[in-house]
């Protein structure tokens, strides 16, 4: 029983991309079993170094979810405020979407375009 | 009893249904029935599928025992509501009872605490009704009653917790949405069945003569279903609808969406198939509004706060990808080099990728539900560092996220690449857009990763555990599933996908009832 | 008669229906107007259909007592059949509706159409 799945321009085969991701996880673990062996569990080293103020609390240094890609959204700023005012939540404006979307297609199905 | 096993499919949930509401007040009963009956309909969707996969077509007529029964007058058309499987059919039937046996497995412990759970299993078994009778039937009249039984059990199940205003608000949306759709629908097969004559599928589609009017049913058809299937910018409906239905149902309510596609592909490929010049323009159609509903569905998911949200804005993003895999092949139907060359393939992504979004988007689903059940609250923003507590549903949200991003070797890559593989042969545009559409998964469920289940442990979840083992059963199944298809993708290619794959562009098959005709 | 606007006047009702439908979801901002819309669209479709299904010099299939002209000329009732059906499923969304409406008001205090949109974005 073959493994593979040819797609019209190349083939797929995950068996084969899992033997490969073994080698190189082995190659990997060599390169970092040779790092730097200083690093100490449970030791002042691991506390983070904030100019000696004391350190926040977990709640007040968490990432928040709106937090992130806060730049990427900020970029499209426009489009967002389009979209945004699309999504009114009305219910009656999900029926009249329906029915302009309707109107379209209908009227390139019975040869308008 | 293999013959009957169509009418059984439907019969088995049915009865399910209607015995649930007599275990009133005894909510373990009613679940363990709900799970026995739901199991025995994915054992009877699996004989179904090794049966017509190797036999053909299957013709199950009510009330008669070949569909090309005359009366005594001389009437020889079918008059009698009939179900026609062929592999398609069969492919979203064992979609639809796997996905309700794991929900009806997660809702053991994830409802438990609510009342009122013998109407909730009694309506889900009677979604899985709706659905199984959708993607069966080869009767048009028969396919609105059921798309109606879906709508009406569906947006009750959405409007479930009714203590909360929310749920009642989505769960009108949604019945409005699917009221209006379905008698649209209906209002089509009346414009059929006044010209023919008939509502058998397959007899209006040999006897179809393609005027005006018929084009005016077809655009009424496809944009009902369109919208049902949540197609961009009919898509309103779909977040609202996901986020407030108890997370036990995400996985057939995602089944009765795709239904709603079923029947999109079941009317543009059997019922207008021979539309030689305008197929194409359907097509195109098709292709489109699956990269509009891609592009739009992830870039409103990215900033999304609320984390079932994000994913059900991700469910139309994929929706958008079937489209367009099977609008490719709707393109070329009718050009057979182009079909060998790439537009089967095509078809073969975009149909491959309905069961592999189904898999994956309901595990996604159920570990938002799992994060619902264990903090409370639904908002990303409050949490925070759950890795260390949830170790299970962190492993069944990677290996989701995973594979909806389409990173190898999860399931939705083999999809993703045939997908992108042929729609570049029809216009390259279309596989740019679907490529950063991956990417934008990729990072909007990056995000999610970070929020919730990353960073320091906070002090309010000191005492969180890990949610209860029929949950962690269900989410450890699909993830299995995942892995399992993302592994031996050619293997469910040949004996799932392509047999339906070839029942949708061999329309010529399923309008002489597999040969009877 | 044959071929005048009487011949095509349900027709026309239905296509009044629809659009007095499609206005009534589309515009009106109380919950159970769009309710009621939804309720005239329907009424629209099985007229469709009832219309449909009327032959001119048809019979109906009762063959008991039937007269003799009648044979050959009895109409198949499927349209009938199938209108019954769709008042019923629409008896069970119009129901289930309204449910939801009676639960709207208690939670929000409002049938506004514009201010049930929690849900948004």
């Amino acid at each position: 029983m073959s493994f593979t799945l040819t797609t019209p321009s190349g083939f797929w085969n995950p068996i084969l991309w899992l033997v490969f991701l073994a080698l190189f996880s082995i190659i990997a673990y060599l390169i970092y079993s040779r790092g730097n062996p200083s690093y100490k569990k449970d030791t002042e080293q691991i506390k983070p170094y904030l100019s000696g103020n004391q350190e926040p609390t977990k709640e007040k240094i968490q990432v928040k979810a709106g937090d992130i890609y806060w730049g990427f959204i900020e970029a499209l700023k426009e489009y967002y405020k389009v979209l945004q005012a699309i999504h009114t939540g009305d219910m009656r404006d999900y029926i009249l979407w329906y029915l302009g979307v309707g109107a379209i297609i209908t009227f390139i199905l019975i040869g308008g375009v | 009893m293999i013959e009957h096993l169509p009418a059984l499919m439907i019969a088995v949930p049915l009865f399910g249904a209607f015995i649930a509401p007599i275990f009133k007040k005894h909510y373990k009963g009613v679940s363990i029935w709900a799970i026995i009956i739901t199991g025995i309909t994915v054992i009877l969707s699996l004989l179904l599928a090794k049966e017509v996969v190797t036999g053909g077509i299957m013709i199950y007529v009510f009330g008669a025992d070949k569909p090309t029964l005359v009366l005594p007058s001389g009437y020889s058309v079918p008059i009698r509501i009939m179900f026609e499987v062929d592999a398609m059919g069969a492919f979203m039937a064992i979609s639809a009872t796997l996905m309700s046996f794991v929900g009806a497995l997660y809702s053991y412990s994830h409802v438990e605490k609510e009342t009122g759970l013998e109407k909730y299993y009694s309506l889900l078994m009677l979604l899985e009704v709706g659905i199984l009778g959708m993607v069966l039937t080869g009767d048009l009249f028969n396919l609105f009653v059921f798309l109606e039984i879906a709508g009406i059990a569906g947006s009750a199940l959405v409007g479930f917790r009714n203590y909360r205003g929310e749920a009642s608000e989505a769960g009108i949306k949604y019945l409005i949405v699917s009221a209006v759709a379905s008698l649209m629908v209906l209002f089509a097969i009346g414009i059929l069945y006044g010209q023919y004559g008939n509502l058998n599928l397959a007899y209006i589609a040999r006897n179809i003569s393609l005027n005006l009017v018929d084009m005016i049913a077809l655009g009424l058809l496809f944009t009902s279903f369109a919208m049902k299937c949540g197609a961009v910018p009919m898509h309103y409906w779909v977040p609202d609808a996901y986020t407030e239905v108890p997370a036990g149902i995400n996985p057939p309510l995602l089944v009765a969406t795709y239904a709603s596609l079923y029947a999109l592909f079941r009317v543009s490929f059997t019922l207008f198939a021979n539309i030689v010049v305008d197929l194409a323009r359907v097509g195109w159609i098709m292709s489109i509004l699956g990269v509009l509903t891609m592009f739009i569905g992830v870039t409103m998911a990215l900033v999304q706060k609320d984390v079932k949200r994000l994913m059900s804005y991700h469910a139309i993003s994929q929706t958008g990808y079937m489209l367009l895999g099977v609008g490719v092949g709707l393109t070329v139907l009718h050009d057979p080099s182009k079909l060998a060359e790439f537009g089967r393939d095509a078809m073969a992504g975009g149909v491959f990728h309905i069961i592999n979004h189904i898999i994956y988007k309901s595990l996604l689903l159920m570990t938002a539900g799992a994060l619902f059940y264990v903090t409370g609250t639904r908002n990303l923003n409050e949490m925070g560092g759950l890795a260390r507590k949830m170790p299970v549903t962190t492993i069944s949200f990677m290996v989701g996220a995973a594979a909806i991003s389409g990173l190898p070797p999860f399931n939705g890559f083999a999809s993703k690449l045939l997908i992108y593989e042929t729609s570049y042969r029809l216009n390259p545009l279309l596989t740019v857009f679907a490529m950063v559409t991956s990417v934008l998964t990729l990072a909007s469920f990056v995000k999610v990763f970070a929020s919730a289940f990353l960073g320091p442990p906070l002090e309010k979840f000191e005492n969180t555990k890990e949610v209860p083992r029929p949950m962690i059963i269900a989410m450890i199944i699909l993830a299995a599933l995942c892995i399992i298809f993302g592994l031996f993708p050619n293997i469910v290619l040949d004996k799932l996908v392509y047999p339906a794959v070839d029942a949708l562009i061999n329309f010529a098959q399923y309008h002489s009832w597999g040969g009877l005709a | 008669m044959n071929g005048s606007i009487f011949v095509n006047f349900p027709f026309i009702v239905v296509a009044v229906l629809l659009a007095l439908g499609f206005y009534t979801i589309g515009f009106k901002r109380n919950l159970i107007k769009v309710v009621i819309g939804v309720e005239i669209l329907e009424g629209a479709v099985n007229m469709f259909i009832v219309a449909l299904g009327y032959v001119k010099g048809g019979y109906a299939p009762i063959y008991t007592q039937a007269p003799p002209e009648a044979v050959g000329k009895m109409v198949l009732p499927t349209p009938q059949a199938l209108t019954l059906t769709s008042i019923v499923i629409g008896v069970a969304v119009t129901a289930l509706m309204l449910a939801f409406a009676v639960n709207i008001y208690r939670h929000y205090g409002t049938l506004d159409v514009t201010k049930i949109r929690r849900l948004r974005g």
